[in-house]
């Protein structure tokens, strides 16, 4: 199959400063947006997605901003999300230069949004980000996971599995899937989450939170049946280029674009 | 590197700045002009065509005896055009989108849903399904020598992001093919009009390059 998975470094973005913390919290400034994503784009980045962590809605302007600048210099996809709320928000962040959103507390808030949304703009622009964390499992033993909203702080009592069935249905282009069990562990994907998800829909869907090693990318793809891997400190804190997991996983036979 | 005046033709639809910032960093000499004015169509050199999203929904900007429909009409067939996504899509006579469109029928074929191909996409969770949108970076083949691919290499790789194909009935109107369970038109060329499917204006290099072609052409194969 000729179309490569996709490698994403995540831009956590807050008050127009590219941040990281574990588990949302403890954020440590890493640098200028456009800085760090132009780094992404020369070493070979299929997309690079920013989350607007800014707690203050007073910002909206900023995350706008940072797209701007950095669509002028950085010619990949460019996925925006945090804070969206309106058909308005969505259409300002496009213009400004980026080619997808993210949603994740609209959606679950009103469901009706992803579905006016894909409907204006085209499902190839709306991404729905799915915070999940397990949760007791079935009677019968399997495993679930319940989706969380507003950075991962408030529990849904949605089931994962069927909001992200549900979410296609809506017109959801593709699903951006965070494991809040895993993400800042480095422990690798909840590949059972990833392939729970992927086995029962059928739109693009990214795996993200955990990876720690380029193992683990090639574990989203292979074993979880992800479309792109989505990563941030391996990459923030220079163990690894981008173009070095690009090299590792084709090695390990995934068809990458070098 | 010539100096142009492009039009980038607004029909409300799709990320027109990234169009525009492209062409700036290839060419810097060059105008670009974001505009649905019939005039600004007539003075501009070269027209790039972009599109997004619903086709329905971008070809109702184009109504029937508007004088924008007559301005790119007339563009269409005298000046370098480049068509990307729906502006590819719209050069072919008829698309099954949004309970089926007319193009303006300039490249002979129709444009289809990827469930409507006959092969390559299963319903159930075997390991062949193909997503629908067809999104990512696939090769494109050139299957036919043209100035636009200068300095590309054959199979090289671009964006895409759609659900709808090209189904080219002319080979001699395909430029560039890629396979996504099956094999469809990437880009088409006839005479002054070349277009895409993928987004030069986010395929990196291989994209900028593209559009640097573009804006050295002189609309003859």
């Amino acid at each position: 199959m000729p179309l490569a998975k996709r490698i994403i470094p995540c831009l956590d973005v807050d008050r127009g400063r590219v941040v990281k913390g574990t588990r949302f919290v403890n954020l440590r400034d890493v640098g200028d947006p456009v800085q760090v994503a132009f780094r992404y784009d020369q070493e070979g980045a299929d997309e690079i997605a920013f989350l607007d962590i800014t707690a203050s809605s007073d910002n909206r302007d900023t995350i706008v901003h940072v797209v701007e600048n950095v669509a002028e210099q950085v010619f990949i996809p460019l996925t925006v999300g945090g804070g969206i709320r309106t058909l308005e928000d969505i259409s300002r962040l496009l213009n400004a230069g980026a080619d997808k959103v993210s949603i994740n507390t609209t959606a679950v808030n009103n469901p009706d949004f992803i579905r006016e949304a894909s409907q204006h703009f085209g499902n190839q622009c709306i991404v729905v980000a799915i915070d999940a964390k397990q949760v007791v499992p079935k009677p019968d033993g399997s495993k679930q996971w319940e989706i969380f909203t507003h950075g991962g702080r408030i529990p849904t009592g949605i089931d994962a599995i069927e909001w992200a069935r549900k979410m296609e249905q809506y017109g959801a282009g593709e699903l951006l899937v965070t494991s809040m069990d895993r993400d800042g562990t480095k422990n690798g994907f909840d590949l059972d989450l990833m392939g729970a998800i992927t086995s029962q829909t059928r739109v693009p869907a990214i795996a993200s939170g955990g990876v720690g090693i380029l193992e683990h990318l090639v574990e989203g793809v292979i074993e979880g049946g992800a479309d792109a891997v989505l990563a941030a400190s391996i990459f923030h804190y220079g163990e690894y280029t981008v173009h070095e997991a690009k090299q590792y996983m084709a090695q390990q036979g995934i068809e990458i674009r070098l | 590197m010539q100096s142009r005046r492009v039009v980038v033709v607004d029909l409300g639809t799709g990320n027109l700045r990234s169009v525009t910032k492209a062409i700036n960093t290839v060419s810097p000499n060059s105008e670009v002009h974001v505009s649905a004015e019939p005039s600004v169509i007539a003075e501009a050199d070269h027209m790039i065509l972009p599109g997004q999203g619903a086709i329905g929904t971008w070809l109702k900007q184009l109504g029937p005896g508007s004088e924008l429909r007559q301005a790119v009409m007339n563009a269409l067939g005298s000046k370098p055009v480049l068509g990307i996504c729906l502006g590819l899509q719209a050069l072919y006579r008829y698309s099954s989108e949004n309970g089926g469109q007319n193009g303006f029928d300039l490249i002979s074929g129709t444009v289809k849903h990827f469930s409507e191909a006959k092969t390559g996409f299963g319903s159930g969770v075997n390991q062949d399904t193909r997503k629908i949108p067809h999104m990512g970076w696939n090769r494109v083949r050139h299957t036919k020598n043209h100035p636009l691919w200068k300095d590309i290499h054959d199979g090289d790789r671009f964006y895409f992001v759609h659900s709808y194909y090209a189904d080219s009935q002319d080979p001699d109107q395909i430029a560039g093919q890629t396979e996504y369970g099956i094999t469809f038109t990437s880009a088409a060329a006839q005479g002054n009009l070349f277009a895409v499917q993928f987004h030069p204006e986010k395929s990196q290099r291989a994209g900028l390059t593209l559009l640097k072609n573009f804006i050295n052409w002189n609309g003859v194969c």
